[in-house]
């Protein structure tokens, strides 16, 4: 079901119903990148802006690069590069109210630290100037060069105040994992700013990409994600972060959800085992998930019997820590309306999901001009 | 329960030090152990003093928890009236670098198994360690020891240097179905990689929770490549992974299979459906949740009673409460599969 927003007859201020949690943005042309580059950076933005960390040539499946067919903009450039286009296929068709605009691929493709903050810093003006300032139903995110917090730290003080940004943006394929200390400035200025950080699907830090060597296909590449969300959870868990940054709230965006409860469970009784080496959590790693860890949904969970899916949500106590996510541009596309499965679910959950949650978690205004 | 059938699909045995496998060595290797720092398998999955590695009461005087036949005898075999159980020695010969050594050491342990347990319980199965990393010498071990009637299964350390799909693997499979063995997928292994995409943890507890992602990540490798479609009587059983994770795995798996099997060809049926036949899960660690409920529809959503093999996990440490049962509330029926006949149509005990 399509849940249009409603528009108040004396001020026209919307109430937003439908918020997406994933869209991906990118640049038009190394021209548009130029232009909000620092110049320093323009030579080796021609020469060296691929060269990166070698190993991951997992070809993705659909158009340029795992998009759907039908996102290629009719004036030409990368789906999603046209915010007329974006405006057009995505935000009027289905009825988007707002949306969380998450540029990839600017955080670790390359291995020279300045650049990577020179060109997040660009990404970042550029989502303001070209998506959020034309469209303010497209809320942004500040990409940061995650594997140096230092670097990060400066960029989220830079534009922290801005509301217009509404987290801090980081891949989920870190150099390290993320409960170690290289990450805990990002953490201290994403709590400063009272930003949550969403860690997205994908990245790459020179590692191979499960924790048992390379894999050789795009499917497991795709498939595998799950276990990289899993093993930053038990790091983020396990070091510590929320009893360090107890204001700190985090959601993990397009790594599924179903693989929570369970691991949630064996976090538990790991920890009551093992406690003895772990003395600085003072909590059962299940409370603290349940208090600083958001997920979105796609792609959505399709169990073999719908039911299960009402199980899933009880097991995890889900129902107010999910957020509904097209991922437009991508192939994997969850449209708003066949989400959920046509089974019976607790009332006011499917409001939660579309928008309730998101607009509490992202403090975004209930009523908007 | 009264005259439960009870076998047990996992317990370890520990080689208490190096000088143990002397008799099973040539001279070349006992003087390189003796006059060179090469000292076997050094790696370990299982601290000594970790509260996982060994259960209160397990470690005998003379030696580290798992390492006396006497106490297995009596605090398992005896104990739980265990018809038959699998030995299961997580000595990290895939740690070994010099190929050779590994293939020694991996011969050695072997003998070592046959001598010292096998012969001495007519109770233990075993499964047999190889040089993993080295695919034509693991053929060769398992094409040496592999017919010998107390093993039952080839053990493969969960972590290795590439997933277990990658065709290079294929030689061993093809050895394991030769000799009608079971390949096992064993919590640990010592590849030097690290055990996540994302490097290296600080705490033990990471990389033991972690180990699920591990299994995890294995299973998906073993369905895209193809392994079972190669190998299509090919026995695979998960040892010590957990597996309430197992339906989200599957749903994850099958979701993607829909929309991207064009890229694995030979991938004819849904990854769920090769996991039902193919695959098998001893029970402990179970990670139970806090509400039993949850935990019968886990199992209910395994879409299967036959997935699941009853085990201790000995002498490891985690629940306290599955001695000689089953922790999970199921009829009685259910409850017998589990406890013993799966395993016995599996491994093909009598």
């Amino acid at each position: 079901m399509v849940m249009t927003a409603t528009r108040t007859e004396q001020s026209g201020a919307v109430r937003p119903t439908l918020v997406d949690g994933d869209i991906h943005t990118t640049f038009a042309s190394s021209a548009v990148v130029k232009k909000y580059l620092a110049k320093r950076w323009h030579d080796y933005h021609d020469q060296y802006a691929r060269w990166g960390y070698d190993g991951s040539n997992y070809p993705k499946d659909g158009l340029n690069g795992g998009s759907r067919g039908d996102s290629v903009p009719p004036e030409g450039g990368p789906p999603g590069s046209s915010l007329p286009f974006l405006r057009e296929q995505l935000l009027d068709e289905w009825g988007i109210d707002l949306a969380i605009n998450n540029p990839l691929g600017h955080s670790q493709k390359n291995r020279h630290p300045d650049y990577l903050a020179a060109l997040c810093s660009a990404t970042n003006d550029w989502q303001l100037a070209e998506w959020s300032e034309p469209e303010p139903r497209i809320k942004a995110s500040i990409t940061v060069p995650s594997d140096y917090g230092e670097l990060a730290a400066q960029e989220i003080d830079r534009l922290g105040p801005n509301p217009s940004y509404v987290q801090v943006l980081m891949s989920i394929r870190t150099a390290e994992p993320l409960g170690r200390p290289r990450y805990w400035p990002i953490y201290e200025a994403s709590e400063r700013h009272g930003l949550p950080i969403g860690i997205h699907f994908g990245g790459h830090s020179g590692h191979p990409i499960t924790g048992t060597g390379w894999p050789s296909y795009y499917y497991e590449y795709h498939s595998g994600m799950s276990q990289s969300f899993q093993s930053q959870v038990v790091s983020l868990i396990y070091e510590g972060v929320f009893e360090r940054f107890p204001n700190l709230k985090m959601v993990m965006i397009e790594g599924g959800f179903a693989w929570l409860p369970p691991l949630t469970w064996r976090l538990d009784s790991h920890w009551k085992r093992l406690r003895r080496d772990l003395p600085h959590l003072k909590r059962l790693p299940s409370e603290t998930i349940r208090d600083h860890i958001w997920l979105t949904t796609q792609p959505i969970e399709e169990p073999h019997r719908p039911e299960h899916f009402a199980e899933l949500l009880e097991q995890g106590n889900l129902y107010d820590r999910l957020m509904f996510a097209t991922d437009y541009p991508h192939w994997d596309f969850d449209a708003p309306s066949d989400v959920l499965p046509k089974i019976a679910l607790p009332d006011g959950f499917e409001q939660k999901l579309m928008f309730g949650t998101a607009l509490s978690f992202y403090r975004l205004p209930e009523v908007s001009a | 329960m009264p005259n439960q059938q009870v076998i047990d699909s996992d317990i370890h045995c520990n080689v208490p030090n190096v000088r143990v496998l002397f008799p099973y060595l040539s001279q070349y290797w006992r003087d390189t152990i003796e006059q060179t720092g090469f000292n076997g398998a050094t790696d370990t999955a299982y601290p000594a003093g970790a509260a996982l590695s060994a259960k209160p009461g397990t470690k005998p005087e003379d030696g580290p928890a798992g390492s006396s036949l006497e106490l297995l005898r009596s605090q398992v075999l005896d104990a739980n009236d265990v018809e038959y159980a699998i030995l299961n020695c997580a000595y990290a010969v895939d740690g070994i670098r010099n190929p050779y050594g590994a293939a020694a050491m991996a011969s050695a342990v072997n003998d070592w198994l046959i001598a010292e347990w096998l012969e001495k319980e007519p109770r233990l199965r075993a499964s047999l360690v190889i040089p993993s990393q080295y695919p034509d010498l693991a053929v060769k071990e398992i094409d040496r020891v592999g017919d010998h009637p107390g093993f039952v299964q080839v053990f493969l350390a969960g972590r290795s240097e590439h997933p277990y799909g990658n065709r290079r693997y294929f030689p061993i499979f093809e050895a394991v179905m030769k000799h009608n063995l079971v390949a096992g997928i064993q919590f640990g292994g010592a590849p030097g990689t690290p055990p996540t995409a994302s490097g290296w943890p600080t705490y033990y507890a990471e990389e033991a929770v972690g180990m699920a992602h591990i299994f995890q990540s294995q299973l998906t490798s073993l369905i895209s490549e193809g392994t079972f479609a190669e190998f299509p009587d090919l026995r695979l059983t998960m040892v010590e992974g957990g597996w309430t994770w197992l339906p989200s795995l599957m749903w994850r798996l099958d979701k993607n299979w829909k929309a991207l099997r064009r890229e694995i060809p030979w991938t004819v049926q849904a990854p769920s459906e090769y996991i039902r036949e193919h695959v098998r899960f001893t029970t402990q660690p179970i990670d139970a949740p806090e509400n039993p409920k949850h935990l019968r529809q886990i199992v209910d959503q395994l879409g299967s009673d036959e997935l699941l093999m009853y085990s201790t996990d000995y002498p490891h440490w985690h629940a306290d409460d599955t001695d000689g049962r089953l922790p999970i509330d199921l009829p009685a029926d259910r409850c017998q599969k589990i406890m013993s006949e799966n395993a016995r149509a599996w491994y093909r005990l009598g």
